[in-house]
């Protein structure tokens, strides 16, 4: 999970050269092991199959062939930067080529699963917190199932659904929903059950009701709770709307895009695909943290 | 245990479970639940009357302070009711196999292919995952440490390390596939990839933990950098690096069976699932989730009381009394 930690308010150039440096040297050096990897991974291949046949060919040569090699083992950064570059812009949006068409399809089934998981932890960890029994008979259950692998039932999931008939976003909306259900339901248990003994007694004094209790007092205290879960919940939707494209053969998404990529051999295909998921997943989270200082705002985070 | 009327397990909530179960027996056995009768208003009754009868049970038990034995009791009760009706209700239906088998089923799948799965456990849990977890982990403990000393390094890694939890890591798994091949080395490889992150990032923020106070001390004690490290500092780290050890448990099972539905060997548990799921032989699917169910709990129970044992000076131990 993302740890933020808030320094205390400096001025920008010592911000820079305290936070932004450190990230900005490490991912220039990944970026140069990247091209190391790329031209030792790439040279046997590049040798045998470009060089070998033209002749006697120098270090120069090697060092351009590996880098553009039409299947590399380990394709360039820059190869798979145009790769990208090149499906966002010569492709219209909804063509198959077009990357953001298979980001649409995939985002599209991880917030309508995300969004339904919300509710339904949303509504199970309200009951949990108000039934004594549902508390000591169902929660133990769903806590336990986080060290489960649920993710394994997908297939599963995707039999049933399509027994019944349902294809298309709802198999995979299915599963990406309940990833996001657990971590929400465990965390809003947590949240709802925040507040002090003397601030429910006090509500108690006033004579609110359970529901005027609820919302007036337990969910915003449950709100830092949420916020993390929901970050935790939509990253994890996202892996499960990929992983639900696999099995079906599905023409469309991320995840289909990188199995017709591993089908073929199309290294540079698979890798703008994970990183234009990387880039999904980010997003994602990083609106859920928008919302989250937009709603929190000042507040202290747990 | 009986002697606290008010707090402990009483007589009637006992003949309450007790009445249940026994009825429960009765109605599985009873020609009304057969298949080939047709439902009538009276199997219905029955079992809206059982379903009335298993939650009064479930809600007296619920009720009762107590130790934490009642409180596991209540949800081993809940489980297994769900499972008596999940069994009831498929047979009593005909419900299709495709759609869901009963509980019999699957354990009639999960010992009549006791062999394969046991070889695609050892494929995918004894190799890939437990190779992978112990290799992912101990390279994320090593980065840590090694990054220590070195403030710059880590100021720059660890929001990038932060980072990785919110992409989709075992996506990689075709690249792994290409690279190490389809065996396991592959599965494993991703494997260590999804744990290396999250045991780096609660290496370093456990080795923070320690108060500053404390640290004074060791230096008081004159006590060097590998000193103050070993007694202080990596205990009281302990707490974080368990928890890391526990996602990555679950996380390490995850990455290895979905990395096996991008393409593996004939055997391996996420193999299994993905075959045995489009040749619609569900009671075998529902057998190897179960086995991953199964390792995936154990494994973290293991971790729990291994923490226990290991940390069990450490506050967020002793108050779990």
């Amino acid at each position: 999970m993302a740890t933020t930690t808030k320094l205390p308010a400096t001025g920008l150039s010592q911000r820079l050269g305290s936070q932004v440096l450190p990230v900005l040297v490490i991912a220039l050096a990944t970026l140069l092991a990247w091209y190391a990897l790329t031209v030792y991974l790439n040279a046997p291949g590049a040798i045998e199959r470009v060089l070998e046949p033209k002749g006697p060919w120098t270090w120069r040569d090697l060092l351009a062939a590996t880098m553009a090699v039409p299947r590399p083992v380990l394709p360039a950064p820059h190869q798979v930067a145009l790769d990208l570059y090149s499906s966002l812009v010569d492709w219209p949006l909804n063509s198959p080529r077009n990357l953001l068409f298979h980001v649409a399809v995939t985002g599209q089934s991880t917030l309508v699963g995300f969004a339904m998981g919300t509710v339904l932890g949303l509504v199970l960890s309200v009951c949990i917190v108000h039934s004594r029994t549902l508390d000591r008979a169902l929660l133990p259950w769903i806590v336990a199932s986080q060290s489960v692998p649920v993710l394994a039932i997908a297939p599963i999931v995707l039999v049933i659904l399509g027994t019944m008939g349902f294809s298309g976003v709802a198999p995979k909306a299915v599963i990406a929903m309940y990833l996001c259900f657990f971590p929400v339901t465990v965390a809003m248990v947590q949240g709802l059950r925040s507040p002090q003994v003397i601030e429910t007694e006090m509500l108690h004094t006033y004579a609110a009701t359970r529901w005027q209790a609820l919302w007036l007092l337990r969910l915003p205290a449950a709100l830092p709770f949420l916020f993390p879960a929901l970050r935790v919940g939509i990253a994890a939707g996202l892996v499960g709307a990929m992983v639900a494209e696999l099995p079906t053969g599905a023409q469309a998404g991320l995840g289909a895009r990188l199995l017709t990529g591993s089908y073929y051999g199309q290294t540079v295909q698979i890798w703008s695909a994970l990183v234009m998921s990387a880039l999904l997943g980010l997003t994602l989270t990083g609106a859920m943290a928008g919302i989250e200082t937009l709603v929190l705002g000042r507040r202290k985070r747990v | 245990m009986n002697t606290r009327a008010r707090s402990g397990l009483d007589t009637a909530t006992l003949a309450l479970i007790a009445l249940g179960l026994a009825a429960a027996w009765a109605l599985l056995h009873a020609p009304l639940a057969d298949p080939q009768t047709p439902k009538t208003a009276l199997f219905w009754a029955a079992t809206l009357g059982l379903a009335g009868l298993a939650i009064a049970g479930i809600r007296r038990l619920a009720a009762i302070d107590g130790p934490a034995l009642y409180a596991s009791a209540t949800a081993a009760l809940f489980g297994l009711w769900i499972l008596y009706f999940w069994q009831l209700l498929t047979v009593a239906l005909d419900v299709p196999r495709v759609l869901l088998p009963a509980p019999t089923l699957i354990g009639a799948a999960l010992s009549e292919h006791m062999g394969t799965l046991q070889t695609d456990f050892v494929q995918t849990v004894v190799k890939a995952v437990a190779l992978g977890w112990l290799l992912g982990s101990g390279l994320g403990f090593g980065v840590g440490i090694a990054i220590d000393r070195l403030p710059f390094l880590q100021r720059g890694l660890l929001p990038l390390a932060s980072l990785t939890s919110t992409i989709p890591l075992v996506g990689v798994a075709p690249i792994a596939v290409m690279w190490f091949g389809f065996d396991w080395p592959s599965k494993a490889a991703v494997v260590v990839l999804m744990t290396f992150f999250p045991m780096l990032v609660s290496t370093l923020a456990g080795l923070q933990a320690s108060d500053r106070l404390e640290r004074e001390l060791m230096h008081s004690y004159a006590a060097g950098y590998g000193r103050t490290l070993w007694s202080l500092r990596l205990p009281a780290a302990m707490p974080f690096l368990f928890s890391a050890l526990k996602v990555n448990a679950t996380l390490a099972l995850i990455g290895a069976i979905v990395a096996e539905f991008f393409g593996s060997p004939t055997s391996g548990l996420g193999f299994r699932i993905s075959t045995e799921a489009t040749r619609m032989n569900m009671g075998l699917v529902w057998a190897a989730v179960a086995v991953a169910a199964v390792t995936g709990s154990v494994v973290y129970a293991l971790l729990v009381s291994l923490e226990k044992r290991a940390a069990f000076w450490h506050p967020s131990i002793r108050g779990k009394k």
